[in-house]
């Protein structure tokens, strides 16, 4: 028998007449696809099809190919499928993997389209006119209170209870991603973007390495189960604390990053031996219901001086609820991160089955938060898949105050959505820690891509703005009658509070 | 000892007013009857900040978070009466001393210092607690130790002296869980309630008496602590006993079980990666 029943997903091609013999691609795999005799020899069951290889063979001689042949079709049994039972069979495990969820469920965004203004209220030219996106997280006043200035006019008042909020110059942060899943270049890459562009990144669960302290006036701390690198110091760097209590791509589930990941510099940050499981359980074991919820919240800004602390959370069923619940928790804001959000590992029936879309979540909780009256007393902080900057703005006009970018920011950095995180050997230098891979990424070229994306989507948005004829993003915020859908059912038409094109 | 002061009126509900603070020779005395925890640790740090060394809270009755986040080894803190949930979360030095019970969170995720409990004490104590020494006189309730850990020279130790509920030392990553069951009020019942230790991949635990195999989790085995580990018990017992005011000869009368896990790595097979 063979050893598995698995046949190879890609095929690797090499072109031998134009290939120089160097060796590159041996050299920048990271799955040992190639061996070299005289010249290259791939072995396509090691291939995942991340590209690397082929963006740096200077003969541009190699093909990947999704091999025809591997899988009888059968709409039915889909190659996933068969894929995934075998692997079972063969090894009785919990599938795991890692980014987003794949399959093709409805993405709502691509059903929602934006307004313009024609004829009856002019549009605004964003190049030549100020065109604002700057935005303030955390939880606003019930009332805003103003003073005269020595003018003759009137300014805010001191404080005006906006003190504990943080200004952002782009509704758009990056994603808590730890040291540990990542590496610490592209720790540094997003710190040092967020630094440049006025915004916000997020350490995730993994702690604060030394290295990013210059930068941690644009750094979100995150508290997670496993309490990995919390400590009081951690938590007066960060401007501002998050308790991560779900995520995405694997809601109600813990995380376990595998021994061979925790390294020196991993284990210095996490605050814990190398070479263990660094193990986070499902829940908190000090929250088991809102009050302790209130209470942790409440102790963190205790620790920390009163500092903005904010709850992440996936996007489940009763997402209204619970966010309202966080709110009145004293959370400054609520992370909602949806079911296609990226992962660094993942059990693969979690992130394809559980959670529900980001699009549905802002608007059920912009709702419920609007009904109750506490809709100023924290934002909304979506993601889980948002691609470009129309999902920017779409998510903004469902009701979001901020959008958090993860997949897209690693793929600013490379990241060509191999779905392989989990095994640590990224070729890409992104999700792996051994060093001759992360040093792939030079943090000064991260940072700037980073940046260069970041503008070039607020651009868009302003371009957006523009044409709904609105100058400052907050005017385009839970602005519902600004999106129409098209092809969307009734009844989730309704639920978004959106209406079908036409009406 | 200092006497214990309990409040002499009904107290109805908190109030938000600064306590009041009153400086008896060296010790910095706060009264905090009615007063509510977030005016009752600003004034805790506000005098830690301006440089005492030694404070005795009074008339403590629920306040939570007495402690939290505070840092500073050669501060000492006196608490007299009832200490609240989350009592020296984060904590990062000082010794905090209780005369009288606690509640839920004792030492939660902390860092550094001492924690001495003259009563009971309620759940989670010493919730991915990274260092420091936590002991305990009474009972205390369920997760306790939960998750503790260690790193490099931090090692966290937690001593109680009476019984404990379900699911004691679970997750349990590094440092040193005691359990006595000496000074209980539970004293018919099991010293250890079920699923002890389970998920535990890292630390000891040591029980003074016996546990039945049925109630560990799977990951822990048992054995009879052997002469080397009662050496590296013993100072920590010493100490515990000076501290609780108890004679180490009757801890010893009994001997103890020693806990560790099978594995650093439980769930290392579990996945199948794709
Ligand atoms: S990188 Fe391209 S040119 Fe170089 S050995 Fe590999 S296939 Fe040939
Ligand atoms: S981060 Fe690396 S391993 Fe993960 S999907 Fe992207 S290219 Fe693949």
């Amino acid at each position: 028998m063979p050893t598995s029943l698995i046949q190879p997903e890609f095929l690797v091609k090499i072109d031998y007449d134009k290939c120089h013999k160097c060796g590159r691609c041996v050299q920048q795999c990271g799955w040992g696809v190639y061996s070299f005799n005289e010249r290259p020899i791939p072995d396509d069951s090691k291939c995942r099809a991340c590209h690397r290889c082929v963006t740096y063979c200077p003969a541009h001689c190699i093909s990947i190919e999704k091999n025809p042949l591997a899988y009888r079709d059968n709409d039915n049994w889909s190659s996933d499928a068969r894929k995934a039972i075998w692997r079972q069979a063969e090894t009785g495990g919990v599938l795991l993997t890692s980014m987003g969820n794949p399959k093709p469920y409805q993405r709502i965004f691509d059903h929602l389209v934006l307004d313009a203004c024609q004829v009856t209220n002019p549009s605004i030219d964003p190049l030549r006119e100020p065109m604002e996106l700057r935005t303030y997280l955390g939880s606003k006043p019930d009332s805003v209170q103003v003073e005269s200035d020595s003018n003759g006019g009137f300014k805010l008042a001191e404080g005006a209870g906006m003190h504990n909020n943080i200004k952002l110059d782009t509704p758009i942060i990056f994603s808590p991603m730890s040291y540990g899943s990542v590496s610490l270049n592209v720790h540094k890459s997003l710190a040092m973007a967020a630094t440049r562009l006025g915004t916000l990144m997020n350490t995730g669960e993994g702690g604060l390495h030394a290295d990013l302290y210059p930068y941690q006036d644009n750094v979100i701390v995150q508290v997670a189960s496993g309490r990995f690198g919390v400590s009081p110091d951690y938590l007066n760097r960060g401007a501002a604390i998050e308790i991560k209590i779900g995520q995405g791509a694997k809601p109600g589930i813990g995380g376990h990053l595998p021994g061979e990941k925790i390294n020196k510099e991993v284990s210095s940050t996490r605050m814990i031996p190398q070479g263990t499981d660094a193990i986070s359980p499902a829940p908190h074991h000090d929250i088991y219901s809102i009050e302790d919820l209130r209470q942790l919240i409440y102790a963190l800004k205790e620790a920390s001086g009163y500092k903005p602390v904010g709850v992440k959370i996936a996007a489940v069923h009763n997402v209204a609820a619970i966010a309202s619940g966080i709110v009145r928790a004293g959370a400054d804001y609520v992370y909602l991160d949806g079911f296609k959000a990226g992962t660094g590992a993942t059990p693969q029936v979690i992130r394809d089955n559980i959670g529900i879309p980001i699009e549905i979540a802002i608007a059920v909780v912009d709702q419920r938060l609007r009904d109750e009256g506490i809709r100023n007393k924290a934002s909304i902080i979506a993601a889980g898949s948002i691609r470009s900057s129309a999902d920017v703005a779409k998510a903004i006009a469902l009701g979001a105050d901020v959008v958090a970018i993860g997949s897209a920011s690693l793929m600013a950095l490379g990241c060509h959505l191999c779905q392989s995180c989990h095994t640590g050997c990224c070729s890409w230098g992104i999700t792996t820690q051994k060093p001759e891979l992360t040093r792939r990424i030079d943090p000064e070229w991260g940072a700037e891509r980073l940046v260069n994306l970041v503008h070039a989507w607020s651009h868009e948005v302003q371009e957006i703005l523009g044409a709904l004829g609105v100058n400052a993003v907050e005017s385009l915020r839970g602005s519902r009658e600004r999106l129409r859908a098209i092809g969307l059912d009734e009844q989730t038409c309704k639920i978004l509070g959106v209406k079908p094109a036409g009406m | 000892m200092t006497q214990t002061k309990y409040a002499t009126q009904p107290i109805e509900g908190y109030r938000h007013v600064a306590p009041e603070v009153r400086v008896e020779g060296d010790v910095t005395v706060i009264d905090s009857n009615a007063v509510y925890y977030k005016e009752l640790n600003e004034a805790i740090r506000g005098a830690v900040a301006g440089g005492a060394k030694h404070l005795r809270i009074e008339n403590v009755n629920g306040q939570r978070y007495i402690g939290t986040g505070l840092a500073g080894e050669d501060v000492r803190i006196e608490v007299h009466g009832t200490a609240g949930n989350d009592l020296t979360m984060l904590m990062d030095g000082p010794t905090v001393e209780v005369f009288g019970n606690a509640q839920d969170g004792v030492g939660n995720t902390m860092n550094a210092g001492r924690v001495i409990v003259h009563g009971d004490a309620g759940d989670v104590l010493g919730y991915g607690m990274r260092g420091g020494r936590v002991y305990i006189k009474g009972d205390v309730g369920y997760r306790v130790g939960i998750h503790m850990k260690a790193y490099e020279s931090l090692v966290p130790i937690m001593v109680i002296g009476g019984n404990a509920r379900d699911f004691f030392g679970e997750y349990m990553a590094g440092g040193m869980l005691v359990l006595l069951g000496m000074n209980t009020q539970f004293a018919d019942q099991p010293l250890v309630g079920s699923f002890l230790g389970s998920g535990m991949h890292g630390g000891t635990i040591y029980i003074r008496g016996t546990v039945e195999a049925w109630q560990c989790g799977k990951e822990v085995g048992i054995a009879e602590a052997t002469e080397a580990d009662m050496a590296e018990l013993t100072p920590i017992l010493a100490d515990y006993c000076e501290a609780q005011g108890m004679e180490l000869a009757d801890v010893l009368k009994v001997p103890f079980l020693k806990l560790t896990p099978f594995s650093h790595r439980p769930y290392g097979k579990l996945y199948a990666p794709m």
